[in-house]
């Protein structure tokens, strides 16, 4: 039993579902980095991955045409992120329970559409699956990395991209300004809200790539609350990986391999209660946060979670 | 003075709490949704209540009653004889047990709750209402209460026969389901003797995932099966819709139980056993207009024609597979072979 778990084929297929999984966690947690790091904490990422991944089946059930889909997602997407701004940038709401209400529209919301659409769980079009030419001829390597869907390449592609906005160009310092000190940003004529409403859109666009990622690319359905806390989780990995990119891949890709890991304890029969092995990459990540401890603090966004008014 | 302000407005907000917790007190019912029109006048119809714990297309025990449902409501001259009212997606036992109250207090003859978790509710509520038909399923007790039916399936008989074909398509056959509880430990009780009966070298694997509604769990788990080259795999419940969509998308032969899961995997589903709930509110439906409301356990099977196994065409299954399934059927019909509960 155990020792099925030794077997290279099974290890393989854990590591590639790994892989897999993070997809969604990536997408999202990138695009809430850059909002955290101008100063902005958007509870409302689960909401949005929700809107948007109906909205792409819809599109792909609709027209067959899944970039159409993916586009509609990311519509979607930033206009929820949009609307999340308004709330809190533009009139300074209060961005914990902004978030959580962007998150009650989306569920509720796309729970009523689907329901009214009337198309119900029918096969649909998806984001194909790309094996990388000779790379996915190696072995193992190539199984786990190199035999992927598009999205999921995509996804692993935002991360190098993010680090390299945020630490190598100009609006990349400008947003880690703004969220550390805005008031001096402000002084320089750098527009802070602006600024965040950039940001907080593009979070949301990239919330809308997530749902995408889960409805017409990696389960091909939707249903209600389909998301299962993603959302939450990728908020929390910003905060695992110290608004880092890098270090937030790590988190996802940790995350989503315990919990390959554990369905394919489950698969092989191993004696563990289902319910204890549902719980190990959740009981996971928070032991390596708190491990991580004082040193993931302190390189919080000094202005995270405060609005921004001029003279106040 | 001020204080004296302060106290009338603070009294006046009181006032007003309290008024609107009145009003909204007796709105948590969900959303109720009346798919019917009752008559003006002349006879009474018949009236029944449906608290479900998902939305009737859910591939699972919402469907199978709303589809039932709707079957005898033609067939007993349609919306102004028989009257039908929903609510969908009770999946807080609190919100359900409120439905039930609710619909049991507005008058209708009968009150089908059908999930398993609403069996402490019903308990709870059926006393109060004694003129009221409370319907449970899918468990077999009725708390000794004489306004409680419950109605229950022999699921390991159509499991059964989608074992014998499983087990004859290929060695390597999986189970993912939520709980292992009721219906669904049936099914996977009878599938595992099927596949037994007919090729003794097959294995079932089972994987459990807690969620009757997380398909895309589901959908991981069907894939971790996969690469211990499961060549069938079978679900129940909701969230097997999640497992149906691996099985089409790669290629592996499906069965489902409890709804007929071809809409979903076209061209991957073999064939599924569907639970007619109807053959079971029929004999309630009766047994209520004579002045019964409750007391006996309902079993579906096939039997009763409370099961049908609902093959196919767009999977090419081999005759000989077919003529094995269809043996099969025979066979527990008729007693010849005897499977679980």
């Amino acid at each position: 039993m155990w020792s099925d778990l030794l077997e290279p084929s099974v290890i393989i297929a854990i590591l590639a579902a790994g892989i897999r999984l993070a997809t969604p966690y990536l997408f999202a947690a990138i695009g809430e980095t850059l909002g955290q790091l101008s100063g902005v904490l958007n509870l409302g990422v689960e909401g949005i991955m929700l809107m948007a991944a109906f909205a792409a089946y819809w599109t792909v059930f609709q027209t067959g045409n899944v970039i159409f889909g993916l586009l509609m997602a990311m519509a979607v997407g930033g206009m929820f992120g949009a609307l999340m701004a308004l709330a809190c940038v533009t009139y300074k709401a209060q961005q914990g329970i902004a978030g959580i209400a962007i998150y009650l529209i989306g569920l509720g919301l796309s729970d009523l559409l689907f329901t009214k659409s009337g198309i119900g769980t029918r096969p649909i079009n998806s984001v194909p699956h790309l094996n990388i030419p000779w790379l996915s001829d190696l072995p193992a390597v190539g199984e786990i990395f190199f035999e992927q869907s598009i999205l999921t390449y995509v996804a692993f592609a935002t991360v190098p991209l993010a680090w390299f906005v945020i630490n190598k160009t100009t609006i990349g310092l400008s947003i880690q300004a703004v969220g550390e000190n805005p008031e001096a940003t402000d002084s320089v004529g750098l527009g802070v809200n602006r600024l965040r409403f950039i940001t907080v859109t593009v979070g949301g666009v990239m919330a809308g790539l997530a749902g995408a990622s889960l409805s017409i690319a990696l389960i091909n359905i939707f249903q209600r609350n389909m998301t299962a806390g993603i959302g939450f989780i990728a908020v929390a990995l910003v905060y695992f990986g110290g608004w880092r990119p890098v270090a937030v891949l790590f988190g996802a890709l940790l995350f989503s391999t315990i919990n390959a890991l554990q369905l394919q304890i489950q698969t092989l029969g191993i004696n563990i209660p289902s319910n204890f092995a549902g719980m190990l990459p959740y009981v996971m990540t928070i032991v390596v946060l708190a491990a991580a401890g004082r040193g993931v603090l302190s390189k919080e966004p000094a202005a995270l979670t405060k609005p921004y008014v001029r003279g106040a | 003075m001020k204080q004296t302000r302060r106290v009338v407005r603070l009294m006046a907000l009181l006032l007003a709490m309290a008024l609107v917790a009145a009003a909204c007190g007796d709105d948590d019912s969900g959303d109720t949704d009346t798919t019917a029109t009752t008559a003006a006048a002349t006879a009474e119809p018949f009236r029944v209540a449906l608290v479900l714990p998902s939305t009737s297309g859910d591939f699972g025990i919402s469907q199978g009653v709303v589809t039932g449902m709707e079957r005898i409501q033609t067939e007993r001259g349609g919306p102004a004889s028989f009257e039908i009212a929903s609510s969908e997606n009770m999946f807080v036992v609190d919100d359900a047990a409120a439905a039930i109250r609710d619909f049991a207090s507005r008058g209708f003859d009968v009150v089908i709750a059908a999930s398993s978790a609403y069996g402490s509710s019903i308990e709870e509520i059926a006393p109060d209402f004694p003129d009221v038909s409370f319907v449970w399923g899918t468990n077999p007790e009725t708390f000794g209460l004489p306004n409680v039916y419950a109605f229950s399936v022999r699921s390991a008989q159509g499991g059964y026969v989608g074992g014998v074909m499983a087990a004859l398509l290929s060695d390597n056959i999986g189970f993912v389901g939520p709980i292992d509880v009721g219906s669904i430990a049936g099914s996977l009780d009878g599938f595992q003797a099927g596949a037994a009966a007919s090729n003794p070298g097959a294995t079932v694997l089972d994987n459990f995932t807690n969620s009757f509604s997380d398909a895309a769990l589901a959908a991981e788990a069907a894939r971790a099966m996969l690469t211990s080259n499961v060549e069938v795999l079978t679900s129940q419940t909701e969230m097997g819709t999640g497992v149906a969509t691996v099985a089409e998308e790669e290629g592996v032969a499906f069965f489902g139980n409890d709804a007929d899961f071809s809409p979903v995997a076209p061209t991957q589903t073999y064939a599924s056993q569907v639970f007619l709930y109807e053959v079971a509110f029929r004999q309630i439906f009766d047994q209520v207009g004579q002045g019964t409301l409750g007391g006996e356990v309902i079993w579906l099977d096939f039997a009763n024609d409370g099961i049908e196994i609902a093959f196919n065409d767009g999977y090419d299954l081999p005759a000989d597979v077919k003529a094995a399934g269809e043996q099969a059927i025979a066979d527990v019909t008729s007693g010849a072979v005897q499977v679980g509960g």
